[in-house]
């Protein structure tokens, strides 16, 4: 993902990252499970690695992505020089994940659209694009494939799994889901479920996709075209709740595109020209049944449904150390929801760091550069045995 | 306030916590009172701290720290989770102090509370010579002061004696050394061990 416009901050180069990356591919023939009671016969994982595996394989990050993200996390490209990895700032020699001293692995989860098996993929079955026919997965879905990376890779255990949104969930769920394979769990700009709110966001970006007449029940491969009018839309509403109130205000105000008000449906304020501009580009090259999926993964995520609705007794059986943070301009994902974490987490005398930053970006925050939270992933690693 | 400079609160603090207890640090700073308790007392301990740059480095120290406003009480902390609550050295800084207190005794088996002792006789010749004090303890002038709620050892007495709060144990500090008499004149550093039990 090519992130770019107005609340895109970089101040990385290439020289500093990891440089120059390879993606690469792996084959699990063995079926997995899902939780929906339908199995995946066979999948393909793309992921990326950079930094070095040491001899004892305890020096392994696993970096789990959101929504829209997928294995290419840091570096770039010897045929695509801009295609640069969507955690770059974070990532590389002397970065808060520093490549100097650990190893770090970004994977594109199953259903995803950069190469692992997902909708668009060709189901063997019928031998035409999966389509709707892919089933919808869970976030331990996920975190069961990622397990099979690991032992391909020869990794027991993680130093840590790190993710933010729906990679924080992801993070979350390894440290429960297998606690003797992570020491440490990252979760930043993450929830312990979604609120109504939050599936009520992710329905109407559904439905937006759903109701395009381009959408053909999910088999639009065949017909040629894309739903990209209802992933447009479906991504615009998304961006609104990306980003914070004020941030919007001091980015876009009420700031026209042509000096003065036109009366018409064309572009007029700059807060619509970015937003029409992000909807185009993202239903270019993101495929509308993983959005669809994606966001049922999101809204199905409730670990503590296991037991009785009780955070804390489903953190209990997790032996990793936490780090959670929060933005307090995140109201997609508020520091409330975070606290819920650390509050379960305390209340089972676990140990966990928690650090809220005022960074303005609101949700999208964990991409940014911010010095605060840089700078609390950077401390927390120092203390990140390989 | 977390500073520094000698503080013997905290080889008082060191010896009235068990090995394996359970400890909050309120206003924990870098975390340097609880790494002490944890490396040499062998307890668990998590801090708060509202301040980035202290947060960071109690990050960096390896302490369980979790960034927040005590003003707001400590909710999320379950009745009863901690053996020990400390509030060294901020109960005077706190605008809601009696929350607080009720706060730490409702998580905290028992509390650990500091502060400056405004009794002390330094503090009442200033204030016979007609200025406000200004001492090692008390650092700040009365207009850049962030001690709001400033209180002698008789005061603080009273205070615990009229909600039910019954002293466990006192020490008294002038200038790095225990004080045996006389504490609310001689002593400029309170040391309280309080509980509701």
């Amino acid at each position: 993902m090519r992130r770019s416009g107005f609340y895109f901050v970089t101040t990385t180069n290439k020289s500093q990252g990891v440089g120059l990356v390879k993606a690469q591919r792996a084959h699990f023939a063995e079926p997995l499970q899902l939780r929906s009671g339908a199995t995946l016969s066979a999948y393909d994982l793309v992921y990326e690695t950079y930094g070095s595996l040491n001899a004892a394989k305890s020096n392994a990050i696993l970096v789990c992505h959101a929504l829209s993200g997928h294995h290419h996390v840091a570096g770039h490209y010897a045929d695509d020089p801009d295609n640069i990895g969507w955690w770059d700032n974070i990532i590389g020699p002397g970065r808060p994940l520093d490549t100097d001293k650990f190893f770090i692995v970004g994977v594109n989860n199953p259903g995803g659209c950069h190469g692992s098996t997902g909708p668009a993929t060709i189901n063997p079955v019928t031998g035409k694009p999966w389509g709707s026919d892919f089933p919808l997965l869970a976030v331990v879905d996920w975190v069961h494939a990622q397990a099979r990376l690991a032992d391909l890779l020869g990794i027991d255990a993680w130093a840590a799994v790190i993710g933010g949104s729906l990679g924080g969930m992801q993070a979350l769920r390894w440290a429960i889901t297998y606690p003797q394979r992570v020491r440490h769990a990252l979760v930043i700009a993450a929830a312990p479920k979604l609120s109504a709110q939050n599936i009520g966001f992710n329905d109407v970006a559904r439905q937006a996709i759903l109701t395009d007449p381009d959408f053909h029940d999910g088999h639009y491969y065949e017909y040629g075209v894309t739903p990209w009018r209802g992933l447009r839309l479906a991504r615009m509403l998304g961006h609104i709740t990306y980003l914070s109130d004020d941030g919007m205000a001091e980015k876009f105000g009420r700031e026209l595109r042509g000096g003065n008000v036109k009366f018409g449906f064309g572009v007029e304020f700059e807060i619509e020209s970015y937003l029409r501009h992000q909807g185009d580009k993202f239903a270019g090259y993101f495929d509308a049944n993983t959005y669809l999926l994606m966001t049922k993964a999101l809204d199905y995520f409730d670990p503590a449904r296991e037991t009785n609705g009780d955070l804390a007794a489903a953190l209990a059986m997790a032996r990793a150390k936490f780090l959670v943070v929060a933005f307090s301009t995140d109201w997609r994902f508020a520091p409330a929801r975070a606290r819920e974490i650390v509050d379960a987490l305390l209340r089972n005398g676990q140990s966990v760091c928690y650090a809220e930053s005022k960074a303005s970006f609101g949700h999208d925050s964990f991409l940014m550069v911010d010095d605060y939270f840089h700078g609390v992933v950077r401390a927390y690693f120092a203390n990140v045995k390989t | 306030m977390s500073t520094a400079f000698d503080r013997p609160d905290f080889d008082v603090i060191a010896g009235w916590v068990q090995p394996g207890e359970r400890v909050l640090d309120l206003g924990c700073g870098e975390g340097s009172l609880l790494k002490r308790l944890i490396e040499t007392r062998g307890v668990r301990g998590w801090g708060v701290e509202i301040e980035d740059a202290k947060v960071l480095a109690a990050i960096a120290n390896g302490i369980n720290v979790i960034q927040g406003d005590l003003e707001g009480g400590l909710t999320g902390f379950q009745n009863g989770a901690f053996e020990h609550v400390i509030l060294s050295q901020t109960l005077q800084a706190m605008r809601r102090t009696e929350e607080i207190v009720s706060e730490m005794l409702r998580v905290g088996r028992e509390a650990v509370v500091s502060f400056p002792n405004f009794g002390y006789w330094k503090h009442r010749m200033d204030i016979l010579n007609g200025r406000m004090p200004v001492s090692d303890r008390l650092p700040y002038e009365w207009y850049d002061t962030p001690n709001i709620h400033l209180c002698t050892i008789a005061d603080f007495d009273a205070f615990c004696a009229k909600r039910g709060i019954i002293v466990k144990e006192r020490k008294v500090f002038d200038e790095g050394r225990e004080i045996t008499e006389e504490h609310n004149f001689l002593g400029s550093l309170a040391v309280y061990r309080i509980t509701r039990e």
